[in-house]
Parts: structure tokens; C-alpha cells; sequence
């Protein structure tokens, strides 16, 4: 099977399927989802059954019902962050790569502070200090997350910069703006798509971590990570419950995870990895 | 050589003090006042004046910056806004537990990922290779929740091999600890077992597509050989540096862990106040984890410096 | 009794590609080594050289395969044998001489571990006594103190020390064969004279067998007894070297030789001075941070004329180059151009002013952006520079490629669907595009084949001749400035030691520098190498070394 003039490993065929299938799943929600997102149906922790796919959660309501909604808000959650990570981190790492030394310098300086400290624990003090609002989530991991988009866009840049075409571009009298669009991005695609995909899982991940310790989505809204945290304690009695939207996390990251690789096996050593 | 580590030394201590200031500032900055954020709805104005008043809000920033580090540098940590206690007293315990758990599973881990991720860069593109990526590739996708509660599900509640709650207390034996924490170090383990894995396969499959080793083949020596006397020395630097990185994310890996399986750590602590705008508290452990952070990273860059070949002896 | 060493029949590698298909690198090879004999492999990039060298320690690099034919060792054939005994061949029996040193070498370990590392794995002797060996072969390559030379790591030695070494690493266990791998071609023309007679001396001393893989027929001319001639993956031609040399019968082979020959015309009338002086250098300097990397240039390229400026790696052309683009700011001095002065850095300059200079490069591989077609790189210089409309555009585009010898159709593909020697013409009409006054040629032909080479120097005349544009020619081969300048600039560590006509410069009385570069370049003749050899020798004890590192000092202090 071919895709985009490239064969389709196995691996990828499987990626490619979980994520359409999410995709679908999370886009009609509304219309596939048997009972409401707060409907009780039943006792609390019912096993999987003819009628519910699997099971009831903790306050006896649908878990699939609450699966595809909660979907709704981790992924549209991390497809945000993510796009806002890399749009800044892009426009930064790519400016950062063809402006003067001392800009440069400036902006990695910078970012090698923020990047000293892990994510996890910045993302943690801020939220003490700015509560857990979705703003606030927002704002916190898609800058935090830009650090590392600017470090990779900025060595593909840099190593796209030192080809001689760049140079007869400039030579030629080209503008900096005309150079990075025309010049850098197109050679610079390759990478950043697959690093588009591995932020993505990072955030989704990072999200449902946040939300798991109680500090990422709030109630009454409800995405995966929440939904492990308030079903936790069913596993001391043998329930699977929580681990229900964790495996909807872990399936939909290995999807990606899969096509990324694919990806990067056919754009074989991008630009930006070291020689 | 040495003005190199010197060198990097200096840049770490450095870096450690400007990591201090963001997590000064980082737990500071506000749009409105700590104080009226903390009372929150009981924030009268004598509340408020108080609350000032016992964290000392009415001295400039930089000040109230200098007071924070001297304090902490004497083992001074300042109270807890939740109980009042000394936060020294708290972080006690914890720190040890949180390095017990951690050491625990950093020792088993990093010499069996770096043993299967060279095992596997041998046999590359082999069965085991493959076998090897398609797990690891899956491994890393799954939240640090997701494993430890399959964990408890199988080995705790179903088999009942280990405890599903971790009760450690300072009375315990030695013995008696590791089997408390078995299921929290497991699972600590297993999520950075495969990406140290697939990194250091990837770095030694890196070292492997140099041309001298195509001369080593030529030279009529044995794979293995190759890989251990030519392709290893070159590879140490990316392999302590996968390390590293992959140690680093340990630290924040036992966050999640301790409360999956309520282990009395400082991640757990660290989290609780989080929730409860435990402001000094999130400072202290925030400091504690970012500064094992940058230390783990500054060690790693000197051993990679002492490593390197070409720096070894001079031009 | 025989002497026969190596015997190839009907040899056939292929290589996998990335979609799975099969492409045939060499087919249907028969050739014989006796002991003591040294065979030439000649051919352009491609004609499976390497591949057929490697074949005869039965490597084949990850994927390629061996697909058919016999390769017999002393008689037996070491495709049967067994992964284990191939080894034990490879080193012990049929050694390596890989083309560059420096990617050969392990950075991490001494270079005595390296070279002792062979015959003490083979089970020959211990480690002491292959250092002992070792010092010896350091001692019979002229390699410095070669006692304690083997202590020191691979980053700290130079090239041609380096090259040496890889030498002394093959013999260690004194095999019967040596592969050599175009061991010269990224030396400098100077030390690859060294290199070159330490390699003969070695291999008739010790009785072995060779197959000296290069491209360059004189090189292989002074080493080898016989010559093959390579051509995608087959036999042209294989006879004794004096018979292809003056009396090649293929067609390719002479055009070969022709090429090569043609390096060394005889030196023609000078050209009568014409025209304006469109660039004028005065006293032009650069450095980097402390090091100067150009004293004083002072020369000028008039209108329509070529101007080659010619020298060894570090002599400051390239640097040259890029200060007359404005990419690097000059410490000193002046640069003119057409009457006025030009500012410094590019972005300074006018548009007028950077249209009327352009660059090629050396790499057209870099020099191209692989995601543009032929048809936006050509464009963008027209749109840019002078505004006109799409159509006009087009038209011109058309008549580029024409211009250039390529079909219009072409316009559509990109850089990665078209030959090394294609994307050259590309980037040479690209620079044409803007209608320039100067283009620099920054070593446009050095990475090509000679046989391509030849057709873009051909193109590069015939262009000048119809548009009367001048070129400041950078180029370190020699042969390709007979060719193509009017006029040379010799350089050497950043200063100009002789400038004037082609002809004034290359004929006696030479400046002393020139001489020892003119010496250098190998002649298509069998006893060139002799000669040079007993030439260097005669002068060594009256004025010390005429070549190398130090010799350059002198001849700075000279001038």
C-alpha cells in the first residue's frame, strides 16, 4: 500500500487506523455516544456488559459516552497547545538562526534557563500560583513547550542556513523574511512535521498527567486524565475502570508515535539531526 | 581540559542561581497579591495585612529573594502556609523516601537499558532489534499512570504479590523497604527503561555508521569486537548524556508515581501543595527538584567532557 | 609456479535501492593480480571502482551483494568461504588503504593501538613486537620521529602523515594484496608526491600485489604496470600503462586521456591587455581575529578577460572570493569595481551593484535548493533583478536552458532529477540570468569528472565568448587554468607570489613557488614520478625541502 508516493509499513497502516479512528470518533461524539456525558445509568463500577461497552464509572455513568466526550477535550486540548508551541517556537527558532549573533545568543540564553527546569515542575509552580484555569493551561505548557520547538527549529535552521543556496540568496540581495520563507521552510518541513506529531503526544500526555494529580482540567469538565483520577480507587477492587481513559491515551499516542516514525524512516536523516 | 569542566562548573553554579530566581519569581509574579490569592474569599483586609506581615511581603522582592536563599542554604526553609510547621521537618522524611524510590529504580534501569540497547544496536535490524523497538516504541506512549495501575491490577490486587499502597515508615528494614516500593520502582522503571533504550541504540547505531568502523570490518574484526572496543568509546558521550536526560526525567517521573501508589515523597508533597497554594512549600520542593535537575545535567556534561577523545589530549 | 595472487572472473554486484528495486553496479569483471604487480583501476565516479576494489576482500558495503562470479585468493575462491575465514583473510592477506584518513582512523584510540591492532588480532605477534614493526614501516614511509610518531592520536598528525599511517596500518601483517582507494585524490598536489613514492617504494620493497583505484590516469600512471578502464560497472579497456597512456584504442579511454592531456598545451602568445579594468583589488586584506588570511592583493580582471586565481588549501582564494561578494569585510585595503569603489558588506551594496557580480559554486548539490524547480531558480534572478512580467519570464527561462544545452522541458524538474553535471550548467546559467559584468567561479569544476569537467569548462568559454562576460576564476588544478585563463594570480598563505599572463607566469623564469606547483601537477608519462623524485633529491641538500610546510615559509620570506 502507498501513500504520498511512499510504502505504508505495517506499523503505519495500524497508526494511521487509530488515529482516523479517533478522529471520527471524537468529531461525533455527539451522535455515536449512547447516553449523555452526566446521564446516570447505573450502578457505580459495573463491569462491561451488552449495553455498556465498558462499564460505568464511579457516579454510575457511561464510560464510552464519557470517552469520546472527555476525547473531545484532551485532544483539542493538546492540538491547541501544540499549534500555539510551535508557531511561537517556530517563529523564534528561525529568527533566532538568521538574525546577528548577540539576538541569538539572547534567546538561547533565555531558553536554556527555562529549559533547566523541567517542565513539569514549572508548569506545577505557576499553577500555584495562577490557579488551574484552561487559560491559564493553556498559556503555562504551550510557552513552556515552545523552548523545545525553538531549540529544534533552530539547529534545522541553522543547518539549512549554511547551504550554499542560502547564501546565493543572499548574495543576491534576497530580504532575510524572503530567505526564511522561500529558502529555510520548505527544507525545514520534514523534521518539524515529525516533531509536530511527538509534542502532540508530549502535551496530550503532559495534560493528562496534570489532570490526573488534580491540577489540569477542573470539574464539571472532564477529559482523560481527570477521568483516571476520579476512578482510581476501583482498582483495589479488581475494577478496570481507570484503566479505561488511560488506555485511550496510551492508544491514540502510540498511533502517532508509530506515523511519526514511519515519517522520519522515509525523510530518512532530516536536515536538522547531526551528520 | 580541566579550564573545560572549571568552565562548566562555573556555568552550572550559575545556572542554578538564575533556576532559583525563576522559581523565586516564578512562585511571585502574580496579577493580584499571594496573600488575597490565598484567603481567597475570607480575604478581609486585616487578613490580608497579616498574611503580608508573617511572609514578609512588605520587603522589596529582591530582598525578600535574598532572605529565601541565605534561609535555604542553612537548611532554613520557611513555614508551611498550611500548618505552620517548619517545612525542614516535612521534607525530612520525604526527601529520603522520594531518593530511596528513585535510586531504586535508576539502579535497576540504566544498566538494563543501556545492556538491551546495545544488545539490540548488535543485532540491528535483527528479530530481537525489532522486537525491541516495536516494545519500547509502545512503552513510551503509555502515562506513568496507565503502567502503575495495570501493575497494581495484576501483581497487587490479582495476584496479591505486593502491597497496592505503599505504608513505608523509618522503622522498616532494609528489606523490607524494597519490597514495599517494588511496585512503584517497577513502574518508575519501566517508563524510562524504554526510552534510554531506544536512545542508546540510537546513538550507538550512530557511532556504527562511521566510516572507521568500516575499516575495522576490513581489517578482518569481529562484530562484537567492534562495537565494544571501537564503536563504545565513541559512543560513552551520547550514551551519559542519554542518561542524563533520561535521569532528569526520573525526577519528574516520581511525581505521578507517588501518587498513583500514595508514597509518602516529596512529589506527593509537592502536588498536595500545589492544590492548596502552599506557596513556600511548592518553592522549597520546586528548588529541590530543579536544582537535582541541573545538577544531574551539569554532571553529565563533565563526564561527557572527560570522555571525549579529542579532548583527552590537546591538538 | 605461479605467481598469480588475485584472480577475478565474471564479477557482478548489485545494489538494493529504497523502493526494492535491483541496480547492477558492476557486471561481467575478469582481472589478474600477480605478485609484485601493481594494477590500475581507472574511471569516473560511478564506474564501480570502489565496489570492485572492496569485492576483492569479498566486503560489500550494506546494501550491495555480490551476486555472481568467482573472486580466487592463491587459488581459492573466498565467496565460499565462511564469514569467519573471510575475516581471518581480510587485513592478514588483502589489506585496505581507504581514501580519506581522517574518516578511517578512531579518534578515540593512539595511533599505535590502530596499527598494531591487525597483526596482534590475527594472532602474528604480540603487542610489543608490532610496535616495534610499526616504528619500522613509520621509518620507511619518511614519517616524523618514528619512533614516538605511533603515541600520537589521529586528530594531532596532518593529512598526508595521516594517509601514511592508513599506509603503514595495511602492511602491518604484510599482506599479499593491497587495495588502494583513490589514497591521493584529497591530498594536496604537493604532498601527494610524498604519499605517492612512499607508497611505490613500499609495495616493491615487500613484493606486493596492489590494485590502485583513482580517477587520475597520470597518478595511476606512475604506480601501476597495467591500467583497466572502468565505465558503469564494465571493462572498457586493459592493457600495460604505456600502452594507454600514448596509444589507447577505446574511444572513451582516449577521450580520457585526451582530457588530461590536454592539461599541459604548449604555453600560447600572450593575450594583448583590452578593455577597462572592471575589478581592481589594491592592497586588499583579511583576517580572522589574529590570523591573516590575505596580505596586500593587489591585481585587477578587465572586461571580459579570466583571471585565475590559483593555490594550495589555506592559500586565501576562497577568502578572496567571498571578500569581492561582500560576504566577508576585508581588514585593508580596497575593492573597485568598475570605477567605483564597492562597500564592503553586502548589505551595503545596491541592487545594480549585486547583480552585476555573481558567484558559482563548487558543490552544485548545495548550491541548488532541492525543493525549487528548474524553473523558479532561474526565474527569481530575472523577477528579481529586473522586474519583468511572467511571461517575459518564461521566455527567458527557455532561452536560458537553452543557452546551457539542456531540453526546455526541464524547466519543470527539480535539482535532485537531474546529473551532477547538469546542476552545475543550472547554476552556471543562473548566474548568467542576471546579466552580470563578473562571475566568480569558485572551484566549479574541482567535484566533478573529468570527462563533465571538461564539457563546463567548454561551456564556461563559449559563454564568455557570447556574452563577454569576465570571470575571476578560483581553482587549485592547475591543468584547468591552462585551459581557460588569460591571465593568473598565484597564491600562497594569503599572499599573491606572481601575477600576469598565463603564459608569462608558467614559463621560465618562474617564481620559486610556481615551480614547485608546476612539479608538482603529475604528467601523463611513465617516469614523471622518477623524475620529480630525483629532481627534489638533487635540490634537497643544497637548499633543503622544495616542498611542503616548511618550503612554503621560505617562499613567503622570498617575496
Amino acid at each position: 500500500m502507498r501513500l504520498l508516493g511512499h510504502r505504508l509499513s505495517g506499523g503505519a497502516a495500524v497508526g494511521f487506523a487509530i488515529i482516523l479512528a479517533n478522529i471520527v470518533a471524537i468529531s461525533f461524539a455527539r451522535w455515536i455516544a449512547p447516553y449523555g456525558e452526566a446521564d446516570l445509568v447505573g450502578d457505580v463500577w459495573a463491569p462491561p456488559s451488552g449495553a455498556d461497552w465498558l462499564g460505568l464509572d464511579n457516579l454510575g455513568r457511561d464510560m464510552f459516552s464519557r470517552l469520546l466526550f472527555g476525547g473531545q477535550t484532551s485532544v483539542s486540548l493538546a492540538l491547541l497547545i501544540t499549534a500555539l508551541s510551535f508557531s511561537l517556537g517556530i517563529v523564534m527558532g528561525f529568527t533566532a538562526a538568521t538574525t546577528n549573533r548577540w539576538i541569538d545568543a539572547a534567546l538561547a540564553r533565555l531558553v536554556d534557563i527555562i529549559m533547566a527546569i523541567p517542565q513539569l515542575i514549572l508548569a506545577l509552580m505557576v499553577l500555584s500560583v495562577l490557579g488551574t484555569s484552561i487559560p491559564v493551561l493553556i498559556g503555562t505548557i504551550a510557552i513552556l513547550d515552545s523552548t523545545r520547538v525553538f531549540r529544534l527549529s533552530r539547529a534545522v535552521a541553522m543547518n539549512i542556513t549554511v547551504m550554499e543556496y542560502v547564501e546565493a540568496a543572499r548574495l543576491r540581495g534576497e530580504k532575510l523574511w524572503w530567505i526564511m520563507r522561500r529558502e529555510v521552510l520548505p527544507n525545514a518541513l520534514p523534521p518539524l512535521i515529525a516533531e509536530f506529531g511527538l509534542r502532540f503526544c508530549f502535551t496530550l500526555l503532559f495534560i493528562a498527567s496534570l489532570s490526573f494529580l488534580g491540577l489540569g482540567v477542573q470539574p464539571p469538565e472532564a477529559d482523560w486524565g481527570s477521568m483516571v483520577r476520579d476512578n482510581a480507587t476501583a482498582i483495589n477492587f479488581g475494577g478496570i475502570a481507570p484503566l479505561v481513559p488511560a488506555a485511550a491515551i496510551a492508544l491514540l499516542t502510540i498511533g502517532v508515535n508509530l506515523v511519526v516514525d514511519w515519517f522520519l524512516s522515509i525523510h530518512g536523516r532530516a536536515h536538522g539531526e547531526g551528520a | 581540559m580541566l579550564p573545560l569542566v572549571a568552565q562548566r562548573v562555573a556555568l552550572g553554579l550559575l545556572t542554578l542561581l538564575a533556576v532559583s530566581v525563576l522559581v523565586f519569581a516564578g512562585t511571585e509574579i502574580l496579577p493580584g497579591d499571594v496573600a488575597t490569592a490565598i484567603l481567597g474569599q475570607s480575604a478581609t483586609p486585616e487578613a490580608v495585612e497579616a498574611i503580608r506581615r508573617s511572609l514578609g511581603l512588605e520587603e522589596p522582592a529582591a530582598l525578600r529573594y535574598w532572605h529565601w536563599l541565605a534561609g535555604f542554604l542553612h537548611g532554613d526553609l520557611g513555614n508551611s502556609l498550611a500548618n505552620g510547621r517548619p517545612i525542614i521537618e516535612q521534607l525530612d522524611f520525604r526527601l529520603k523516601n522520594t531518593l530511596f524510590l528513585a535510586s531504586a529504580a535508576a539502579s535497576v534501569a540504566v544498566p538494563l537499558s543501556v545492556g538491551l540497547g546495545i544488545l539490540a544496536a548488535i543485532n540491528q535490524n535483527g528479530s530481537f532489534d525489532r522486537i525491541v523497538n516495536i516494545v519500547s516504541l509502545s512503552a513510551i506512549s503509555l502515562p506513568e499512570f496507565f503502567i502503575g495501575y495495570v501493575l497494581i491490577l495484576l501483581l497487587a490486587v490479582k495476584l496479591d504479590w505486593f502491597p497496592s499502597l505503599s505504608a513505608i515508615s523509618p522503622e522498616m528494614s532494609f528489606g523490607e523497604r524494597l519490597y514495599d516500593i517494588a511496585l512503584p520502582a517497577a513502574t518508575l522503571t519501566l517508563v524510562v527503561l524504554a526510552h534510554m533504550m531506544r536512545m542508546t541504540r540510537a546513538a550507538i547505531i550512530g557511532v556504527m555508521s562511521h566510516p572507521f568502523i568500516e575499516m575495522a570490518f576490513l581489517k578482518g574484526l569481529p562484530r562484537w569486537r567492534i562495537i565494544v572496543q571501537h564503536a563504545l568509546p565513541n559512543a560513552l558521550a551520547p550514551i551519559i548524556n542519554v542518561v542524563a536526560i533520561n535521569l532528569a526525567y526520573l525526577v519528574v517521573g516520581v511525581i505521578v508515581v507517588e501518587v498513583v501508589f500514595v508514597y509518602p515523597g516529596i512529589g506527593q508533597l509537592m502536588v498536595d501543595a500545589v492544590s492548596k497554594r502552599d506557596v513556600p512549600v511548592v518553592q522549597a520542593c520546586g528548588l529541590i527538584f530543579a536544582g537535582t535537575y541541573v545538577g544531574l545535567n551539569l554532571l553529565a556534561d563533565i563526564l561527557a567532557i572527560l570522555s571525549n577523545p579529542l579532548l583527552r589530549v590537546p591538538k | 609456479m605461479t605467481d598469480e595472487i588475485l584472480r577475478i572472473t565474471d564479477l557482478r554486484i548489485a545494489a538494493r535501492t529504497e523502493e526494492g528495486e535491483e541496480k547492477i553496479l558492476v557486471q561481467g569483471i575478469d582481472l589478474t593480480l600477480h605478485r609484485g604487480e601493481v594494477l590500475g583501476l581507472i574511471g569516473e565516479s560511478g564506474a564501480g571502482k570502489s565496489t570492485i576494489g572492496l569485492a576483492a576482500l569479498a566486503y560489500a558495503r550494506p546494501g550491495c551483494t555480490i551476486i555472481g562470479g568467482e573472486i580466487r585468493y592463491a587459488g581459492t575462491d573466498i565467496r565460499t568461504l565462511s564469514r569467519r575465514e573471510r575475516r581471518r583473510l581480510r587485513g592478514r592477506r588483502i589489506a585496505y588503504v581507504a581514501q580519506s584518513a581522517a574518516a578511517s582512523f578512531n579518534p578515540a584510540k593512539s595511533l599505535y593501538r590502530q596499527v598494531c591492532e591487525m597483526p596482534v588480532r590475527h594472532g602474528l605477534m604480540s603487542y610489543a613486537e608490532a610496535k616495534k614493526a610499526a616504528a619500522q614501516l613509520f621509518a620507511e614511509l619518511d614519517l616524523p620521529s618514528p619512533e614516538t610518531f605511533g603515541e600520537r592520536y589521529p586528530h594531532q598528525v596532518s593529512g598526508g602523515q595521516l594517509q601514511r599511517a592508513m599506509v603503514a596500518m595495511a602492511m602491518s601483517c604484510r599482506p599479499d594484496i593491497l587495495v588502494f582507494d583513490e589514497p591521493t585524490t584529497a591530498l594536496d598536489v604537493t604532498t601527494q608526491i610524498e604519499v605517492l613514492a612512499a607508497i611505490r617504494k613500499l609495495v616493491r620493497d615487500h613484493r606486493t600485489a596492489g590494485l590502485y583505484i583513482s580517477h587520475d590516469l597520470a597518478v595511476v600512471a606512475q604506480v601501476a604496470q597495467r591500467i583497466m578502464v572502468l565505465r558503469h560497472g564494465r571493462m572498457v579497456e586493459l592493457g600495460e600503462a604505456a600502452q594507454i597512456l600514448h596509444e589507447p584504442r577505446e574511444e572513451y579511454t582516449r577521450r580520457l586521456v585526451s582530457v588530461r592531456a590536454a592539461a599541459a598545451p604548449p604555453a600560447e602568445a600572450a593575450v594583448a591587455e583590452r578593455g577597462e579594468r572592471l575589478l581592481e583589488l589594491n592592497a586588499l586584506g583579511a583576517a580572522y581575529g589574529r590570523l591573516r588570511v590575505l596580505k596586500d592583493v593587489t591585481f585587477s580582471v578587465r572586461r571580459g578577460e579570466t583571471v585565475a586565481v590559483v593555490g594550495e588549501s589555506g592559500s586565501g582564494k576562497s577568502t578572496l572570493a567571498r571578500v569581492v561578494c561582500g560576504l566577508r569585510e576585508p581588514a585593508g585595503g580596497s575593492v573597485r569595481f568598475r570605477g567605483e569603489l564597492l562597500p564592503p558588506t553586502l548589505s551595503l551594496r545596491s541592487r545594480d551593484q549585486l547583480r552585476r557580480i555573481q558567484m558559482i559554486y563548487q558543490m552544485p548539490d548545495m548550491a541548488l535548493n532541492p525543493r525549487q524547480r528548474v524553473s523558479e531558480i532561474l526565474g527569481r534572478p530575472l523577477s528579481f533583478y529586473f522586474g519583468w512580467p511572467r511571461a517575459k519570464v518564461t521566455a527567458r527561462v527557455e532561452a536560458l536552458l537553452r543557452m546551457i544545452d539542456l531540453p526546455v522541458e526541464f524547466a519543470a524538474r527539480r535539482p535532485g532529477e537531474l546529473s551532477g553535471g547538469q546542476k552545475q550548467r543550472l547554476c552556471i546559467a543562473r548566474a548568467l540570468a542576471a546579466e552580470p559584468d563578473l562571475v566568480i567561479c569558485d572551484e566549479v569544476t574541482s567535484a566533478l569528472d573529468p570527462l563533465v569537467a571538461e564539457e563546463i569548462l567548454k561551456l564556461l568559454g563559449r559563454l564568455r565568448d557570447e556574452t563577454g562576460v569576465a570571470y575571476l576564476f578560483i581553482t587549485h588544478d592547475l591543468g584547468t587554468v591552462r585551459r581557460i585563463a588569460d591571465r593568473v594570480a598565484v597564491m600562497l598563505q594569503g599572499a599573491v607570489v606572481a601575477e600576469g599572463p598565463l603564459a608569462q607566469v608558467f614559463s621560465p623564469p618562474y617564481h620559486p613557488y610556481t615551480e614547485a606547483l608546476l612539479a608538482s601537477v603529475p604528467e601523463m608519462r611513465l617516469d614523471w614520478l622518477d623524475d620529480t623524485l630525483r629532481r627534489r633529491a638533487g635540490r634537497q641538500g643544497a637548499e633543503g625541502p622544495v616542498i611542503g610546510a616548511a618550503a612554503a615559509d621560505r617562499f613567503a620570506l622570498g617575496t
